[in-house]
């Protein structure tokens, strides 16, 4: 995980394997914004607002994908994610600490 | 050698950064009096806490070790024990546990001196004498690297991840290189990224103790039937953009910077000199830091997005915020800004050497602003039930 913040970047990508980047503004839907990855400067149209600190997808993202931030799994899509839209509790979910996962196959199970 | 700084030594050798006359009640029973002689004596502090009775087996024993860690904390110069006199956590064990240390330690009980306004009395004078006593100790020159710091971090939000946390890592890095000790817990916090800590670990066996805590953990939760999301990320984690448990992580682990992992210990147990260590403890701030300051910490160094006022009895909590708007809201909480890193006008080495800077001056004396507002929370891990 590289630290290099870019000055006047409206959003910050961590890793190359990233699907996400979070933004450092408030951000408006369809503003077209930039963030820097290692092919350079990249342009992005938003199709939701997105608040500062949250999440924008930087590419499509599948149904049940695997999400990353920092290069690591942060958890998976729940529906299909379109470039350009807010990231966040209603379009994914975590995979670990799922006590209620559990007990739903158990219940499948018995 | 290592440089060198200002601070109490203590009769085994450790060193304290404060000299607090501490005062702890073995049961909630007597928090009363212990409050009410902390107001009589400027200086004193005291712990109220809801245990010490109706408890077996590992809570017993966790509330014992909490209470004589605390106690035994290298900040506290003197202890005064106080118990009902019927309660289950044993208040004589408790004070030869902590005399192991060489400082002075009282305990009397309530039931045999006759009721609470004779303990607080008895009490108060007790504690102006030896309050007396330990204003007389002077500072003297002791090297850096005896320090222990405990990383922290509480109302994440997405410049967690980004800003304080490594900030705070660079100079919990900057420590170690002075070979000092830190410590990092919340085991529910690093859920989703303990495999990166794990490879970090010395050896297997160290790896292998993590990952079996982590384990422990999960299975805690999968006995509660409960999704974690329910409590953790907090709802103001995911307003302030945090979306599951692997993301709040993997933004969580790197406050503690990039050293080897040379041990994992379990919640409160005391935290050896020279490295980094792991501490099994829950997320929630004000058990985890009381787990830490058991264990020894001088310092905990708190990093905060959203913003929170916590402080701890016995030790300084530096808070550390990457949210400008946090910085602004709660200056009166908030020890260090290193909100420039996120619009690229401060590095991270830059931002971590701030963070040092504080570590260093808080060492030496500075108050935080926890410690100026009064804020001395204090709270025990419980494991299960009550009787």
């Amino acid at each position: 995980m590289e630290h290099v913040i870019e000055k006047g970047a409206d959003a910050l990508y961590m890793d190359e394997r990233d699907h996400v980047a979070t933004a450092l503004r408030d951000m408006q839907a369809g503003e077209s914004i930039h963030y820097r990855s290692a092919a350079g400067l990249q342009l992005i149209t938003l199709i939701d607002p997105i608040p500062f600190g949250h999440k924008v997808a930087i590419a499509g993202i599948a149904f049940g994908q695997d999400v990353r931030k920092y290069g690591e799994v942060i958890g998976r899509a729940v529906v299909e994610i379109e470039a350009g839209s807010h990231v966040h509790v209603h379009n994914i979910e975590g995979i670990r600490g799922r006590g209620d996962l559990g007990t739903k196959e158990a219940a499948e199970r018995a | 050698m290592s440089r060198t700084f200002l601070a109490y030594e203590r009769p085994n050798g450790e060193i304290g950064i404060r000299n607090h006359l501490l005062i702890i009640p073995t049961v909630i029973c007597s928090n009363q009096v212990c409050n009410r002689i902390m107001q009589m004596v400027p200086g004193t502090v005291a712990i109220p806490h809801q245990h010490g009775c109706s408890q077996i087996g590992a809570d017993k024993t966790r509330t014992f070790e909490v209470l004589a860690g605390t106690g035994k904390n290298p900040n506290v110069g003197a202890v005064i024990i106080i118990s009902l006199g019927c309660e289950v956590v044993d208040p004589i064990a408790l004070a030869e546990e902590i005399r192991k240390t060489g400082k002075p330690v009282e305990v009397f009980d309530i039931q045999s001196i006759g009721g609470s306004v004779k303990a607080i009395a008895y009490g108060t004078e007790l504690a102006k004498r030896m309050m007396t006593e330990l204003e007389k100790q002077e500072k003297v020159p002791v090297p850096l690297n005896k320090l222990k710091v405990a990383v922290k971090c509480g109302g994440s939000d997405a410049t967690s991840g980004l800003a304080s946390n490594p900030a705070l890592g660079a100079a919990a890095d900057s420590l170690i290189s002075e070979g000092g000790s830190i410590v990092i817990g919340e085991t529910t916090e690093i859920i989703g990224a303990e495999h990166l800590l794990a490879e970090r670990c010395v050896t297997p066996d160290i790896s292998d103790r993590l990952y079996y805590m982590v384990s422990r953990f999960d299975k805690e939760v999968e006995r509660m039937g409960a999704d974690m999301r329910g409590g953790n990320p907090s709802p103001g984690n995911i307003a302030g953009g945090l979306s599951t448990i692997e993301e709040k992580s993997l933004g969580c682990i790197s406050k503690c910077g990039k050293a080897p992992i040379q041990g994992v210990i379990e919640y409160a147990e005391s935290i050896p000199e020279n490295g980094l260590y792991f501490m099994d403890s829950p997320g929630n701030d004000i058990e985890c830091v009381s787990g830490m300051a058991a264990g020894g910490a001088h310092i905990v160094c708190f990093t905060t997005g959203r913003g929170t006022p916590t402080g701890a009895a016995v030790v300084p909590v530096i808070k550390i915020t990457g949210n400008k708007m946090t910085f602004q809201k709660m200056e009166d909480n908030m020890d260090v800004d290193v909100s420039d890193m996120l619009d690229g006008t401060a590095s991270l080495e830059q931002a971590g050497e701030r963070v040092w800077q504080e570590i260093v001056d808080v060492a030496e004396g500075k108050w935080t602003k926890a410690e100026v507002l009064g804020h001395q929370e204090f709270s025990i891990n419980r494991i299960g039930p009550s009787l």
